[in-house]
């Protein structure tokens, strides 16, 4: 049954120019013609500002330099080190991430008392601003007066200078990264928990393998696409990775990721390269290549959902 | 085998210690979880010297109000704008993404046409596509047609949602029944009324978490506001931003604004938790 299958008589709607055969394609024109206009002009428009020698000063023509950007990037130490710092922070943040947020799914995945208290606690930092994050923790992480490193001296570790290591600083960011997404990441994956058949269980509990067995064999084989898509997201995220890098940095303006790029991520790359030393061209050359990296991304990952979509209907 | 002796009280009881532990480890992650947003408010209630004491103070201080005041007549930050002018773009974005998205929803879900499945696709593949990725050329379209630095410049390119209008085509196929619009149809209702009369009642719970999400989303939003708006008119994200890089000491004030920026987030987490917790698993079942 359908809106356009005909009415009694195949009567028109009242004086509105909604008929049965134009009315969906009005229901879905504005949303085509704004992602049109915002999001696939973009897309195209990137990869011809990336031609180009187009920086926003010089007010001339902007001159037609072909692949010489690409070429440019293909040698350009800050960007590797971009790329080097954006997956350190990415393995850093999204491994434990993921073993925290299966293990939180586990336990919430019994019969509990305060449950909804529970639920409601592990997706609360998910609610708070990345702005807001990165400020906080940047000063919890703060090598004078934060509360990191006071705890830290309890135990006799000297005071850590979080800002002026690699290792130190991709720490500090991707525990801000998980302690925003672990809570969501463990909703997502408790809720397919609570998908997997209870004869499942039954089974292995027939062949001997209860408890932690039984998740080992059971609950994570199950898991497998939810989690394959929990990493996707991470990775588009973590390809995204901006405010927190910026924000803890001990001069923001800069947008230089650390005194020595130790924490300058992909996109804090980009948006240096765009608005502090606006070299669009060049920039729109990085855009280019994340936008082809997320749309093999992308695509994986409407494959999935695909699969995963035929599994639970 | 012997296990299958007495099967009764296997499945319900566990030992008691793991049952205690589990409760442990949950009540330990919600204080971890909550940890940083409670020392957020007990930096923004201290002055500078109590945060700069060993051992730091673990305990709201009084100093909330001077603080705040402190953040409001910042010149730089222009804190109160910024509180009105994000109200005003997550509204209206939260607004238009609800009915954009259940009339685009309500077409995919309820009508057949032809070229759906391909438009449906191209909704599904733009889904993950981070819009954060087209700043540049975004930054150029807005410079061209005058809006950067203008709110609309953070508005109307997100008057429109991928995963608004894939959520409600999921929620309107879900809820509303085919006979129930074959039913209005009969009476004489055209799609406009269809969609006002039967399918908005129907997906309301959906459409609220769609709606919470989209607010908050909108409300977070940082790196597109900080490239095109300007500090004099900026949203709280940007306004945070100028006071984290212009007073970057000075903690008990950039966090007393960041504590104003989370306020309104907590309270409508607060409210409305349940349905955002209920959204994001049955998000998740459905893939």
């Amino acid at each position: 049954m359908s809106v356009t299958h005909r009415t009694p008589g195949g009567r028109r709607a009242r004086g509105a120019p909604l008929t049965p055969r134009t009315a969906p394609y009005l229901l879905i024109a504005p949303f085509f013609v704004l992602f049109a206009i915002f999001g696939v002009f973009p897309l195209f428009y990137t990869g011809w500002v990336s031609l180009h020698d187009w920086d926003l000063i010089s007010s001339g023509p902007h001159e037609f330099v072909g692949l010489e950007n690409y070429r440019t990037l293909a040698d350009d130490p800050d960007f590797r080190n971009a790329i080097v710092n954006t997956l350190g922070i990415f393995v850093l943040a999204t491994v434990p991430q993921i073993l925290i947020a299966l293990g939180l799914a586990a336990l919430l995945n019994q019969t509990l008392r305060a449950r909804t208290f529970f639920r409601m606690g592990v997706l609360l930092p998910n609610v708070t601003s990345i702005a807001a994050v990165s400020i906080v923790f940047s000063q919890l992480f703060g090598r004078e007066y934060g509360l990191v490193n006071y705890v830290l001296s309890l135990v006799g570790i000297d005071p850590v200078n979080w800002q002026a290591h690699k290792w130190s600083s991709w720490i500090a960011i991707a525990t801000m990264v998980d302690w925003r997404w672990t809570g969501y990441n463990t909703l997502i994956l408790l809720a397919a928990m609570q998908a997997i058949p209870s004869e499942l269980y039954d089974a292995a509990k027939v062949d001997g393998a209860t408890g932690f067995r039984a998740f080992r064999s059971v609950t994570v084989p199950m898991l497998r696409y939810t989690i394959m898509f929990v990493v996707v997201v991470a990775t588009i995220g973590g390809i995204q990775l901006f405010a927190e890098p910026l924000l803890f940095d001990t001069s923001p303006a800069s947008a230089n990721g650390g005194a020595g790029r130790e924490f300058q991520t992909i996109a804090l790359y980009l948006y240096q390269t765009a608005f502090r030393s606006f070299d669009f061209g060049y920039a729109a050359a990085i855009s280019w290549l994340l936008f082809l990296l997320v749309l093999l991304i992308a695509g994986l990952n409407a494959l999935m959902v695909r699969r995963l979509g035929r599994g639970v209907r | 085998m012997s296990a299958q002796a007495r099967p009764r009280p296997r499945r319900r009881r566990q030992p008691s210690a793991a049952r205690n532990m589990t409760y442990v480890l949950l009540v330990l992650t919600v204080i971890l979880s909550a940890f940083p947003i409670y020392w957020t408010f007990v930096v923004a209630s201290s002055t500078n010297d109590i945060i700069a004491d060993v051992p730091p103070p673990l305990t709201p201080g009084g100093h909330l109000q001077e603080n705040v005041r402190a953040v409001f007549d910042n010149d730089s930050a222009n804190f109160a704008k910024a509180l009105v002018n994000t109200a005003i773009v997550s509204a209206v974005v939260s607004i238009s993404v609800l009915v954009f998205s259940s009339l685009a929803g309500f077409a995919f879900a309820k009508m057949h046409f032809r070229g759906r499945n391909l438009a449906l696709l191209l909704v599904i593949a733009s889904l993950s596509i981070p819009m954060q990725l087209g700043v540049i050329p975004l930054y150029i379209l807005m410079g061209k047609i005058g809006w950067n630095g203008d709110l609309k410049a953070v508005i109307v390119p997100f008057l429109v949602s991928a995963f608004g209008v894939f959520y409600m085509r999921q929620a309107i196929s879900e809820a509303v029944p085919d006979e129930l619009l074959d039913a209005g149809r009969i009476d004489g209702c055209g799609t406009l009324r269809l969609w006002a009369n039967v399918v908005v009642p129907a997906v309301r719970p959906a459409a609220a978490v769609l709606g919470l999400f989209t607010f908050m989303m909108t409300w977070n939003d940082f790196l597109w506001p900080l490239v095109t708006l300007t500090p004099e008119d900026p949203t709280v994200q940007v306004s945070l931003a100028t006071l984290a890089s212009g007073y970057y000491q000075d903690y008990s004030l950039v966090l007393a604004g960041t504590a104003l920026a989370t306020v309104p987030l907590l309270v409508l987490f607060f409210v409305a938790g349940r349905q955002l917790i209920a959204g994001i698993m049955e998000g998740a079942v459905k893939g």
